[in-house]
């Protein structure tokens, strides 16, 4: 099924696009518009760090220039002196914090943590800040503090002679038959590096908070992804009780994986506001967001293909290597797409992490998924020309009928149909196969398939639903909507349940007030949350009617029906042989101000321990292998690239993506997030790298003027087709991930073109005009 | 950003005093000079606020070429009619400049006077060293990340490339820059870096830009700019050419020629080897190569930017070609 853009009904402008055929806007399938759209279009809506807060006062980070060594000595008295300073905070003075836990639920060691460094391990580290009455002054009185450093070698990068092999990751490692031997007597065998650079996540709305204390009460305005597992790490540095940490963050603008943690920053906020007893701002500024958190690792895999002259893969032998931090570990598992997308009777994949000075990396967007595909999808399109097979046939000559590494079947695996209704909308067959054979004038041109994975993540989560007086609905969550459309899905699948418009139902999220949620990340928040709001609502409306059938004062109670029906938000009953009324009219003649259900998806005999460390926590998050099936979302990308063959300059001028999420919660706003996807992986693929000074292990383009990401001017007209079908094992309703999914693939689709059209294979992104020219 | 004095000019001559003062810098578009102050590259003591100044912004073009006041806006210029026709080199190196948001608010002056995107020059708390902003101090950025640095023009002291495409089109049509009664060809009034990389223009304290004036001519009217980068808009030049062409009566033989590259050297840069080598020539592709390869004699490179050498001739021969095609 081709996806269409339906015109908007007279009228309906508010919802967008009123149907996709039978579903209703107002349903769980529904094309309705974001319901946030409005609010951030017209400014109305109020980010973290636009609250208006008396006494505000504001904090300035100051972050060492050298990238290993150590700081001798901190000189603050000129910045002390400075106009409208409060405060210096050095790791001399700065209030001893206790280590908080990890998000995988690791507890902690009994160590004191300060996020200002002595010790420094990268450049770019936070040393000092400044809190003054302004941002200016802060600012100013921040390039007054004299720092003097006793500098030490740095490990620059995965290049640098100093950094070595690294350290195995035992818990990457993946292995079945005799991979090296099968490998050595294939007939045909490839074997290739593909690197990727470091990459940031790089949000419209840069990182900050503000953070006030009243008494032991800390509440906390930041972005954020994750609102409980923010508010933990918050109480655990102070020793305050979790309830005692209020995170609001109603609106995000772009966190692509980078706003699920508190970091170093908000732990001077908050030591700063309670040290002065005065609300404190504390606003990132763009260059420091190159290093006050983790962009993706720099990334180094070799994907050795053994096969058959036809093309059949008989061994896949898979090495791994990705950079962390000195002090950190961050494993970006580069084998994740490598053991699922193909049949292999034999494979073999291991993985090293390498310590260089550098912020410990962290999550962008399809973390692991995303190089990984970049290496297989790389691969296997250098063997189909290695046996002259058409890129498209090699990859279904080796379609993998199960779980090639569980030995499992899959939930849903429409691949195969993603393939065909993308080759088909693309115009594949029409491919000439041969290197450089399509050209427009000096344009060469080039079209690359490549395939992309990730898996569905689950978890558990509750929220609360209330049906209020005048018959609208409330549903509440601690989760966030970051520009995925959480707000909306959330209000179709109340809507929905009781049988209400959307327009009736008010979503608040982005507080840790309301009901638990766990991390949006991982495309899981949709699956899980849907399945919340479903179960809440469902047992809403089941007081409700209950309530509609027993209660003395309810018109239906003469009726002594088994059930009623809720449509349109009246109730009546199913034969239509009784009254009729409103909600807003029966729970007036019944006397209730409001009915309210909280609903979780929680096993039953969970404990107050559980759900604690389900919320706060990744520990409790179910393998997408749990049971009997493996379960993953799946595309195909179709892509033409036109390369200038004397400047060696890429434009992608076409793609065509069909694309597996499942069931679709609101077709609109998956494939806008599949289009974000696409878009982010056309930058990844063409212009994005952080570029570092190999004598202070600095990037230097730390800025959205020299750290190059897709414009509009960039992106051509992007058709996303949803091939997905229910698939109930992966959630509630019968959808998998969406988020993350887009953007894999789209890398080794573009080097694939760009093969295709210049008869070059670049295996180093980005593709940048001098690796062809 | 360090506090700074805001002083309202009331005429040309009173902005002129004021600049004059030590550490007082002028206010047009701000797009540079707010920047380079929040990167604490400036830090001047007063801010001369000329943008309200009547009569600066005006745009005349006649037979004898075009005049523009130095407040008239990059967009304003970019999208005017008779700018379009006689110069579409001038024209077309706006619109491919900096991001339509910017380009309405950046002045014609205000682009002369942009600093080069050296990531060294703009970045002081971590690289001290630069020659440009603190004489003596060095050059951080030889040995450095290169990519974007220049290969023409450089000397020891410097390698910053210059980073407008505006300018470049000026020097390839012979623009003049008034400074009130002064005036300055615009090859002049860019500086190569030499030993004093401090100084970029040719622009005394208390001089200010009032207008620049483009002479007519057929090579400005036949003329285009080409800008060749990794992303499609809002990036600076990975090599740039403007060229302008006239022909004899055949409509193959090239009468004058005017070559000028962006992108790879420390200034606006003018490839005169260029233009004599293909006058009285017939138009021909291979011809048309082999003479742009002088545009980079005497080329330098620093690692990273040698592919600026391979690049700026084959974007200064498209540019050549193109024109020819229109013939």
């Amino acid at each position: 099924m081709t996806v269409h853009e339906l015109r908007t009904r007279p009228g309906e402008s508010k919802r967008g696009d009123a149907s996709d055929g039978a579903v209703l806007a107002d349903q769980v399938g529904g094309r309705l518009s974001r319901i946030d759209g409005p609010a951030k279009i017209t400014g109305a809506a109020k980010y973290a760090v636009e609250q208006q807060l008396e006494g505000l006062t504001h904090a300035v980070l100051v972050q060492s220039t050298i990238a290993a060594g150590r700081v001798r000595s901190i000189d603050t008295a000129a910045a002390e002196a400075a106009p409208g300073v409060l405060l210096v905070l050095t790791p001399d003075n700065f209030l001893p914090l206790k280590t908080a836990t990890d998000w995988l639920g690791t507890p902690p060691p009994d160590v004191t943590y300060c996020p200002l460094a002595r010790d420094v391990t990268f450049s770019g580290q936070h040393v000092a800040a400044v809190i003054a009455e302004s941002f200016e002054q802060a600012v100013a009185a921040a390039a007054l503090v004299k720092i003097a450093y006793d500098e030490a070698p740095a490990i620059v990068d995965l290049s640098d002679p100093k950094a070595g092999d690294g350290i195995p990751v035992d818990a990457m490692t993946k292995e079945w038959g005799e991979a090296e031997t099968a490998f050595a007597a294939a007939p045909v065998r490839i074997c290739n590096a593909y690197n990727t650079p470091r990459e940031y996540q790089a949000p419209m709305e840069p990182h900050g908070l503000i953070a006030k204390w009243q008494g032991d009460q800390l509440t906390v305005w930041e972005p954020s992804q994750w609102l409980d597992g923010m508010a933990r790490t918050y109480a655990e540095w102070f020793g305050v009780p979790f309830e005692n940490v209020r995170l609001v963050s109603p609106y995000i603008g772009g966190g692509f994986g980078s706003k699920a943690f508190a970091y170093g920053y908000g732990a001077v906020a908050a030591v700063a506001a309670k040290m002065l007893g005065q609300p404190v701002k504390l606003a990132v500024s763009r260059p420091q967001t190159f290093t006050a958190y983790g962009g993706r690792a720099a990334t180094r895999q070799t994907v050795a293909l053994g096969a058959n002259a036809d093309g059949q893969i008989q061994s896949i032998v898979h090495r791994g290597v990705n950079e962390t931090s000195v002090d950190g570990m961050w494993v970006e598992p580069l084998g994740s797409v490598t053991s699922v997308m193909y049949a292999t009777p034999n494979f073999s994949s291991r993985q090293n992490v390498v310590r260089v000075n550098t912020v410990v990396p962290g999550a962008l967007r399809a973390p692991g998924e995303n190089p990984s595909a970049f290496g297989i999808e790389s691969a296997i399109d250098e063997l189909a020309y290695e046996v002259g097979i058409d890129p498209l046939e090699i990859r279904l000559r080796n379609y993998a009928e199960q779980d090639p590494e569980a030995k499992k079947p899959w939930s849903t695996r429409q691949l195969r149909e993603a393939f065909a209704a993308g080759a088909e909308a693309f115009g594949w067959s029409k491919r000439t196969p041969e290197p450089r054979s399509m050209r427009d004038g000096n344009q060469l041109i080039g079209w690359g398939v490549a395939a992309g994975t990730y898996p569905v993540r689950r978890a558990y989560g509750e929220a609360v639903v209330r049906i209020l007086a005048d018959g609208s609905v409330e549903v509440e969550s601690s989760s966030i909507d970051m520009g995925q459309g959480t707000y909306t899905i959330l209000a179709q699948t109340a809507a929905e349940v009781l049988g209400v418009p959307a327009d009736n139902v008010v979503v608040k999220l982005g507080d840790s007030r309301y009901a638990r949620a766990g991390v949006t990340g991982g495309s899981r928040l949709a699956g899980v949350m849907t399945g919340a709001v479903h179960k809440a609502a469902t047992a809403a409306l089941d007081q409700l009617v209950g309530l509609a059938i027993s209660d003395p004062n309810s018109p239906f109670q003469a009726l002594q029906a088994n059930t009623l029906v809720v449509a349109g938000g009246r109730i009546s009953s199913p034969r239509g042989d009784g009254p009729e009324v409103s909600i807003a009219e029966l729970l007036r003649s019944i006397g209730r101000e409001h009915i309210e259900a909280k609903g979780d998806t929680m096993p039953a005999n969970s404990t107050v321990e559980d759900r604690y460390k389900n919320y706060t926590t990744i520990a409790m998050a179910l393998p997408h292998t749990e049971g009997d099936y493996s379960r993953h979302s799946w595309c195909a990308h179709f892509i033409e690239v036109r390369v200038d063959e004397d400047f060696g300059t890429v434009r992608v001028s076409r793609v065509v993506s069909a694309l597996d999420s499942g069931r679709l919660y609101n077709p609109k706003l998956a494939e806008s997030q599949w289009k974000g996807g696409i878009i982010m992986g056309i930058g990844q693929a063409l212009l994005e790298e952080g570029m570092v000074d190999r004598r202070h292990g600095r990037i230097v383009n730390n800025n959205l003027a020299d750290y190059l990401i897709a414009t509009n001017a960039d992106i051509p007209d992007i058709e996303v087709i949803s091939v997905g079908i229910p698939d109930p094992h992966s959630s509630v309703l019968g959808g998998k991930g969406v988020g993350e999914l887009g953007i894999v693939g789209v890398a080794p689709a573009i080097a694939n073109a760009v093969f295709h059209a210049t008869g070059k294979r670049v295996r180093d992104l980005p593709i940048t005009l001098e690796k062809l020219i | 950003m360090r506090d700074f004095s805001y002083l309202r000019a009331g005429s040309v001559d009173a902005a002129r005093q004021a600049a004059a003062l030590p550490g007082a810098m002028l206010l047009a578009g701000g797009t540079t000079l707010i920047d380079l102050a929040k990167c604490g590259v400036i830090e001047p003591d007063t801010v001369v606020d000329i943008t309200h100044l009547k009569g600066l912004d005006t745009i005349a073009v006649d037979d004898r070429g075009a005049t523009i006041g130095a407040l008239a806006r990059m967009s304003r210029v970019a999208d005017h009619a008779d700018i379009k026709s006689r110069f579409p080199a001038v024209s077309e190196a706006l619109w491919q400049a900096a991001s339509a948001q910017l380009r309405n608010m950046a002045t014609i002056g205000g682009n002369l006077m942009q600093r080069t995107r050296c990531p060294y020059f703009r970045d002081p708390s971590n690289f001290p060293a630069c020659n440009k902003r603190s004489p003596g101090s060095g050059c951080s950025a030889i040995g450095g990340v290169t990519r974007s640095h220049a290969v023409l023009g450089t000397s020891e002291a410097c390698i910053a490339t210059y980073p407008g495409d505006l300018a470049v089109a000026l020097v390839a049509f012979d623009a003049i820059v008034h400074l009130g009664d002064r005036q300055v060809a615009v090859d002049d009034f860019f500086l190569l870096p030499g030993s004093t990389p401090e100084r970029e223009h040719a622009i005394e304290p208390g001089e200010m830009i009032t207008a620049i004036s483009i002479p007519a001519s057929a090579a400005a009217r036949r003329s285009t700019y080409l800008k060749v980068r990794d992303r499609q808009s809002y990036e600076f030049a990975a090599a740039s050419a403007a060229v302008g062409i006239e022909f004899e009566a055949d409509g193959r033989t090239i009468r004058g020629l005017r070559v000028a590259l962006g992108g790879v050297a420390t200034k606006p840069w003018r490839a005169r080897a260029v233009e004599e080598a293909l006058k009285g020539k017939v138009l021909e592709p291979e011809v048309v190569r082999q003479a742009s390869l002088l545009a980079v004699e005497g080329a330098v490179d620093h690692g990273a930017n040698h592919y600026k050498i391979e690049l700026a001739p084959r974007v200064v021969a498209r540019a050549i070609l193109k024109m020819g095609e229109t013939a």
